[in-house]
């Protein structure tokens, strides 16, 4: 039996760019995946004939060009199709767009509101500021700021240089922004609802937090720091679905002499004397390998693959305690023609970008009020789009697919498990929204993907159905993720390793967790780096 | 497109003159500018700048920002906002002003009309909106965004009373630089003229609603054609402003409310305007920041004029002091038609700005087809404006 170097467990796009790195440094590497496909939760599948979904994940902003620049991800085939804007649906029939044209968008909030129309320059000058703080960040292990070693102290000497680095307004600005509620921080900015509304959903697509929980202005940020090839902000479709993205990286590990091997999971990581020497799969068969790299998130990874008497208690109360929960559900539509919705002029292109039902925070505040009781939203908020009208490559000529992105959605119903009627209710919920805008919706369904944190759990493996494999607020970012003390991708099984995105810097399709676990990995092995110094932010 | 929905499929305002300046845009050279698309050069380049200077020149300026101020507390507001004092700009008169954020750095600069005891018109760079409102809490007064409200033309060069004289306007030869009053127009209405401009030359602006902005175009060229009058681009106008020594917002300096980076903003001290600054009128957005500035001599920057060897123009230059320390960059320059000298707009590192300036020397990439030349050269620093022409002040206007 071969013994590898570097046993990667999961498909999903961190584990492929750590056995993409690890694979271009010379070593031995292999990806288990559960699924018979690749992918994790950037993934197309085939459920309907001639249609391909981005069953999770739908769009792309975060992930590290410095990635595809070491991966050859554009060589592989990638291709990214930045798409342009957005609208608010109103339930008065009118609607606010976002325009990526800077004269476009101010006449456009000048309808709902002159002032506002003049506040976004301040506004996004703000956020700008809070990016380039945060940016450099993504592509640096956290320093542990209880250790005395060069590299450590080195690393909080860089944050603490940036931070004293800025005017002291920029620096109390800072510290109240990471803190705040997204309603509030926008309350300081803008006074019309629907302007606040669709500023507010980056603040808590994927959180289980709603608009007016302190801790959710940060996770804007994590959504506007991205870029599409070099465009700063935007977001875009990846070709073919976001499987692409994921299928670009198998070729290029293959291209590296890496190997995927797919349709068993691994049943538990084998551990001797205190370290990892490989993995048990479902089913029995075992492979050896000098290190075990986990993309799966540390609940599933410490307490479900590994024995818990390996483990100090203390670590293992903190993973039990780490804060996954699911807030999200996805709907994945074949249709059978564009719907039109009643507010949308007929060639406006917000239908080419994301659709939003919800036009204030107090609306989307109760959605969350469901959550907290146990239920999905009555009122739901989505993050809608077609990508098809920009790529044609996912379904027959004439036919869309259409993505929502559903807020919010219970890891558990009134405390029970999900049942396939709850589905269908919330699929229905879902389709009642998007139909009470776009007349006629309901007969373009040809057939439907509906998916709540139950089967983003079963299928994907995120525990409990969170996106982020763990949520985004300051408790658990930067050093303190996913727990205090196991910051640097080590877990404290040696040779046992993490890389998804329960590790800094989170969630997304960023790939950034992968990159930085590889460094440390092979700076661990004194193996030369094939990686690309993270591009400066100037 | 009169539906306000499908502003996304002409992003660019035109201006109330666009059917003239388009027509008359042989080059076909658009630039946007404030949310507008403008013209930026018509036909021929030097001969517009040449226009400004020896003949008669008409520049777009609807898509200036325009704020109406007017109500009860209108000039104490302002006078809250403004470094220079409001209280003392008379009614019917201009001046130039600039406003700062609370740190004492520049949120913009603008010309400042009072219409009225208690009616005002801000006109500027950048929007303000959100600030001027959030300033107005505790006054009687009420702001509003007017931009698209006011059609204007500037009307610049020697000959430019000469076309108003022309087009029945004779009565603009009592306006002092500064001044404005409104005048009778065809069968009705009141354009208003102001002695006012950018260009450093003798020149009006002219004021008007944009259902009348044709004919005023019309009535203008019609008088001025005995006079040389042409259409200017903003190319050949930002030639002239550097002669005269002004500043642009987001060209010269970076306004507070747009720098990223913090320490990018400047200070009204920084930026040669403390002539402006009245710290005995009492407290004004800005002023303790200010006063320590100047008391302690904190300003860090300073912009000044320069003269650099020979004659090629040094845009976007960096500024060594002993060939090898950069002390400063240039934000504006050219050669100067006017007065054949090499001139540039300089922010410098104090105190290279003054008590150090003797070893100044300025690196220009010259592109000399295709091929580029490190050139440095000496700088020496000199007095803005660099043109200070007798008649931009004459009054009556001087006969051309």
């Amino acid at each position: 039996m071969t013994a590898y170097d570097a046993i990667i467990i999961g498909a999903g796009h961190n584990g492929l760019v750590t056995a993409c790195y690890l694979a271009k440094s010379g070593l031995k590497v292999v990806v288990v995946e559960k699924n018979d496909w690749i992918g994790g939760a950037a993934v197309s599948r085939s459920l309907y004939p001639g249609f391909t979904y981005s069953n999770c994940s739908y769009v792309s902003s975060l992930l590290r060009p410095e990635i595809m620049r070491d991966l050859e991800l554009p060589k592989y085939g990638l291709q990214i199709l930045p798409y342009e804007g957005g609208a608010v649906l109103q339930q008065d029939g009118g609607y606010l767009a976002m325009y990526r044209d800077h004269d476009a968008n101010r006449r456009e909030f000048a309808r709902h509101s002159k002032r506002d129309a003049e506040a976004y320059d301040r506004y996004s000058r703000d956020i700008l500021r809070h990016c380039r703080f945060i940016r450099p960040m993504l592509m640096r292990t956290p320093p542990d700021p209880t250790s005395f070693r060069p590299r450590d102290l080195n690393e909080l000497m860089y944050i603490g240089k940036k931070f004293f680095g800025m005017t002291e307004t920029e620096r109390y600005e800072m510290v109240r922004f990471w803190t705040m509620s997204i309603s509030d921080y926008l309350d300081e900015y803008f006074e019309h609802p629907v302007i606040k509304a669709y500023l507010a959903v980056s603040a808590i697509i994927g959180t289980a937090l709603g608009p007016m929980s302190p801790g959710s202005a940060y996770v804007l940020l994590h959504h506007y720091m991205g870029d599409v090839d070099g465009n700063i902000g935007a977001w875009g479709f990846a070709r073919g679905g976001m499987g692409s993205i994921t299928q670009a990286m198998s070729k290029s590990l293959a291209a590296s002499g890496g190997e995927i091997r797919a349709g068993k999971g691994v049943d538990r990581v084998l551990v001797k004397n205190g370290r990892a020497v490989g993995v048990v799969l479902d089913g029995g068969d075992e492979i050896h390998g000098k290190l075990v790299v986990s993309n799966m998130d540390v609940k599933r990874t410490f307490l479900k693959t590994v024995e818990e008497k390996e483990l100090p208690a203390a670590f293992v109360k903190q993973v039990r305690n780490f804060k996954i929960r699911g807030s999200s559900g996805k709907v994945n539509i074949a249709l059978d023609g564009v719907p039109k919705f009643k507010a949308l002029p007929k060639d406006s292109p917000c239908y080419r970008g994301d659709l939003h039902f919800t036009d204030s925070i107090e609306r989307m505040e109760k959605a969350y009020d469901d959550w907290k009781a146990g239920r999905w939203s009555r009122d739901p908020f989505q993050d809608t789009m077609i990508p098809t009208l920009i790529d044609p490559t996912m379904t027959p000529p004439g036919k869309h697919f259409m993505s929502c992105f559903v807020q919010y959605a219970p890891p558990k119903i009134n405390g029970g498990e999900w049942t396939d009627k709850d589905r269908d209710e919330f699929g229905k919920t879902v389709i009642n929204q998007i139909a009470s805008y776009a007349p006629g919706f309901k007969d373009l369904i040809l057939h439907m993907e509906v998916r709540t944190p139950r089967e983003l759990e079963r299928e994907v493996g995120l525990t409990e159905g969170n996106i982020f494999q763990g949520e985004l607020t300051f408790d658990q970012l930067l050093f303190n993720r996913p727990v205090p003390g196991a910051s640097q991708y080590r877990s404290p099984i040696k040779d046992l390793w993490m890389c998804g995105s329960s590790t800094h810097p989170g969630g997304g399709v960023m790939g950034a967790p992968g990159r930085n676990a590889a460094a440390e990995i092979l700076r661990d092995l004194k193996k030369p780096l094939p990686m690309s110094d993270a591009y400066a932010v100037l | 497109m009169n539906d306000p929905r499908l502003h996304f499929k002409k992003p660019l305002l035109t201006s109330p003159f666009h059917a003239r300046t388009s027509a008359l845009n042989k080059l076909n050279s658009w630039g946007p500018w404030g949310g507008y698309t403008t013209v930026l050069a018509f036909d021929d380049e030097p001969m517009e700048y040449t226009a400004i200077r020896n003949q008669a020149s008409v520049y777009d300026l609807s898509p200036m920002v325009k704020y109406k101020i007017a109500g009860r507390d209108a000039a104490a507001y302002l006078d809250r906002l403004m470094v220079r004092s409001v209280a003392k700009l008379k009614v019917g008169h201009v001046h130039y002003t600039a406003w700062c954020d609370d740190g004492g750095k520049l949120l913009d600069d603008g010309t400042l009309f009072r219409r009225g005891a208690s009616d005002f018109m801000l006109c500027c760079q950048e929007r303000h909106l959100p600030w001027l409102l959030d300033s107005a809490i505790g006054y009687d007064v009420a702001v509003s965004e007017i931009s698209e409200e006011i059609a204007a033309l500037s009307l610049q060069g020697p000959c430019s009373y000469s076309v108003l004289k022309a087009a029945g306007f004779e009565k603009a030869a009592a306006l002092k630089p500064f001044q404005m009053a409104d005048f009778k127009f065809g069968k009705s209405g009141a354009p208003t003229i102001s002695r006012t401009g950018f260009t450093g030359d003798l020149g009006y602006e002219l004021w008007t609603s944009p259902g009348r902005a044709l004919e005023l175009w019309d009535i203008l060229f019609e008088a001025g054609a005995l006079y040389g009058i042409r259409p200017i681009g903003t190319n050949a106008l930002n030639m002239a402003r550097i002669e005269a020594g002004f500043i642009i917002a987001n060209m010269d300096f970076i306004t507070a409310e747009h720098a990223v980076r913090g320490d990018r903003a400047r200070s009204p001290l920084e930026m040669g305007l403390e002539w402006m600054i009245d710290f005995g009128k009492g407290h004004f957005n800005g002023r303790r920041a200010l006063l320590e500035e100047k008391t302690k001599g904190t300003s860090k920057w300073a912009l000044v004029g320069l003269d650099i060897e020979g004659n090629v123009s040094a845009e976007h230059s960096l500024i060594y002091h002993n060939k090898k320390d950069e002390v400063g960059h240039i934000t504006a320059a050219l050669w100067s038609p006017s007065t054949k000298r090499n001139i540039a707009l300089a922010m410098m590192e104090r105190p290279y700005h003054a008590e150090r300036n003797g070893d100044l020397w300025v690196e220009i990439y010259a592109s000399r087809e295709l091929q580029y030349h490190k050139l440095m050269v000496k700088a020496r620093v000199t007095p803005r404006p660099f043109i200070n022409l007798a008649r931009r002040r004459a009054v009556p206007p001087l006969n051309y």
